[in-house]
């Protein structure tokens, strides 16, 4: 049992730790003794997937202990309690180190949990460690990391995504069953795509971001990266819910809809199929437009769609599962996608030039040791302790903001956000959900964006719009593009609508078997071929 | 957009951060492709558009301002790069 649990998804590893079948500790021991194998590799190793920023060996096993100890009293937590977790770097643990895989935040013990520690806690969470990440959740390739770029278990030679990328990697390469990442633009479900998970935006104040560290406090959201809907849902439903320390927490009740998970009075916790089919009736549109993309000139497209994404292919297989299940799918125009990455950038940066505002040397992390002066503690502190990415973040930032810059940019941004949302909202009272691509491409190559900041920019362009209005999406693996790359489909939903998405990926994976490929088996081919990553 | 010296200068001063003559260029270079891929925005007319600065129109959250925390001194000067005794420490800011 040992060899294998890895393999399982969250919830049967809760299953079989309530039938005393293998207990929380012996769990922990496994995904830590898996992840400290590659944690502990030299960082130029090309074998190094790298997953996390830091490992928090001593106090997993301890808190699974101490989980064990309740379950065996007969205390039930909720149906994943001993299973462990990876969180991702940016959310505050007090545990080990919180750093956004930045050099300013080296050493950063975080004096509190983030609101969804404290509740992954009480239901019994054991936390493996912190996920690497791009520096402040800025980049879409986990390459911006400080501590080092993380490699897609499904090629080692291929990023991860991001700027979830270390989550990604991790429950990819079984170094944790499930991981918490968070999305400020495709954060989540770009990495769960590239790594053929199941990832979630949720809607926007259905998640508390207390203790998240902030980069666009209007777009970011915390959400599950799991290996199947089922897992995703319920880590969902565990995060879900008010806060009132985070003032723009508007849930008032968790989610509940894992009531399809499990039946309502939480007697018989074995996951059961959905009970209704939650495609019957359902009406589902197809922006067809997202595949020519008007407005981007043949060089921009061919920047981004190099690749040659088959992600329209798979969405036509995907299409018909959904009808035979009981849907209405037709395509439809959704106009402005041409302009929400634009609009997305304008904003982000200009809310990470305020946010990151709070690293100035003087009450955590990193200062310069040549600060001289109180000049030089700003100054040199943020010259030398942020990244390039983030630099370039912060100046456009400061620009867009600026006298004389604002209206022209900051506010008609805010104003095209302002249609952009409209067209959706049209769109989701036509149709219950939207299917879309998550990525123009697969996973491309370590190095192969990094240099170019619009290439990578526009890599976005699919997942940015919901971050911009508020609504719920969800990443499902739908299919393998070029070199063998997992691609994933997005299905996006009405506000506070999460359920339905997730019970739909949820049936549309219990007659589809995409997303149950693993990456073990494609590195360990690789293996066979000569080397891992070519 | 044209981004001259002068300008990048200026931003780099409201952001805080100092830029070696080579990372000047780069950021200037950014800028520059940034801003012209962002003037696409430009062939929409938002004329007298609402702006919108949240996903949700709800009116903030408020609560009674009562203290919950109890004293963190300890905790929270223990991530100081340098303190003196319950203080952040910094380098002398006014001259004597």
């Amino acid at each position: 049992m040992n060899m294998e649990i890895r393999q399982y998804t969250a919830l049967e590893i809760g299953g079989l730790i309530r039938e005393k079948k293998i207990s929380s500790p012996e769990v922990t021991r496994a995904f830590l003794d898996a992840a400290k194998a590659d944690f502990v590799k030299a960082s130029d190793d090309e074998t190094k997937i790298n997953a996390y920023a830091s490992l928090n060996e001593e106090t997993a096993m301890a808190q699974a202990e101490a989980v064990q100890a309740r379950i065996d009293k007969g205390e039930f937590l909720s149906p994943v309690a001993g299973v462990p977790i990876a969180i991702k770097d940016n959310i505050c643990t007090t545990e080990g180190t919180t750093t956004a895989s930045s050099k300013i935040l080296t050493g950063f013990q975080a004096p509190y949990d983030a609101g969804v520690i404290e509740k992954l806690r009480a239901a019994g969470l054991v936390f493996l460690g912190k996920a690497n990440m791009d520096e402040f959740a800025m980049g879409g390739s986990t390459e911006t990391s400080y501590l080092g770029i993380t490699r897609n278990p499904w090629d080692l030679s291929r990023v991860p995504g991001g700027s979830s990328g270390g989550s990604a990697a991790a429950v990819a390469a079984e170094f944790a069953p499930f991981a918490l990442g968070s999305d400020t633009g495709g954060s989540i479900r770009q990495p769960a795509a590239f790594c053929n998970l199941t990832g979630m935006k949720p809607t926007y104040g259905s998640v508390s971001r207390y203790g998240l560290l902030a980069y666009g406090s209007s777009l970011d959201q915390i959400g599950p990266l799991a290996k199947d809907a089922k897992d995703a849902a319920v880590l969902l439903s565990i995060i879900s819910g008010k806060d009132e320390r985070d003032s723009t927490s508007v849930a008032e009740e968790p989610f509940r809809f894992c009531d399809v998970l499990y039946p309502e009075k939480g007697d018989d916790l074995s996951p059961v199929p959905p009970r209704r089919n939650p495609l019957a009736g359902k009406r589902i549109g197809i922006p067809s437009n997202y595949f020519e993309i008007p407005g981007l000139s043949s060089q921009e497209i061919a920047r981004v769609f190099g690749g040659g994404s088959t992600a329209y292919l798979h969405i036509c297989k995907a299409r018909q599962k959904f009808e035979e299940l009981g849907a209405t799918v037709e395509e439809f125009e959704l106009p402005l996608i041409q302009y929400a990455v634009p609009t997305y950038l304008i904003i982000a940066c200009a809310e990470a030039s305020s946010n990151l505002s709070r690293y100035d040397g003087v009450k955590y992390g990193y200062r310069s040791p040549d600060a001289k002066d109180i000049h030089d503690i700003y100054y040199k502190t943020r010259s030398e302790g942020f990244g390039t990415e983030v630099k370039r973040r912060i100046i456009l930032g400061s620009f867009v903001l600026s006298s004389g810059y604002f209206d022209a940019y900051y506010k008609k941004a805010l104003q095209v956000r302002g249609l952009i949302r409209e067209a959706f909202d049209k769109a989701l009272s036509a149709y219950d959900i939207i299917l879309a691509p998550v990525c123009p491409t697969v996973a491309y190559e370590i190095g192969g964006q990094i240099k170019d900041p619009l290439a990578m920019y526009l890599g976005d362009i699919y997942t940015t719009s919901v971050n911009l209005t508020g609504h719920p999406a969800v990443a499902v693996p739908c299919g393998f593009g070029e070199g063998g790359m997992p691609e994933g489909m997005q299905l996006i939903g009405r506000a506070w609508e999460d359920g339905l998405l997730l019970d739909v990926a949820a049936r549309y994976q219990e007659i589809t078997d995409v997303h149950k490929q693993r990456a073990a088996e494609s590195t360990a081919n690789q293996a066979t071929k000569g080397g891992a990553g070519r | 957009m044209k981004i001259d010296d002068r300008l990048i200068e200026y931003l780099a001063d409201l952001s805080r951060l100092e830029l070696g003559p080579e990372e000047k260029d780069a950021r200037k270079k950014d800028l520059e492709d940034i801003l012209s891929y962002m003037e696409k925005l430009n062939e929409l007319d938002t004329q007298g558009l609402p702006e919108m600065t949240h996903p949700f129109d709800k009116a903030n959250r408020f609560r009674e301002d009562e203290i919950l925390n109890g004293d963190r001194t300890e905790e929270l000067l223990s991530n100081a790069p340098d303190r003196k005794g319950a203080y952040f420490r910094v380098p002398r800011t006014v001259e004597e």
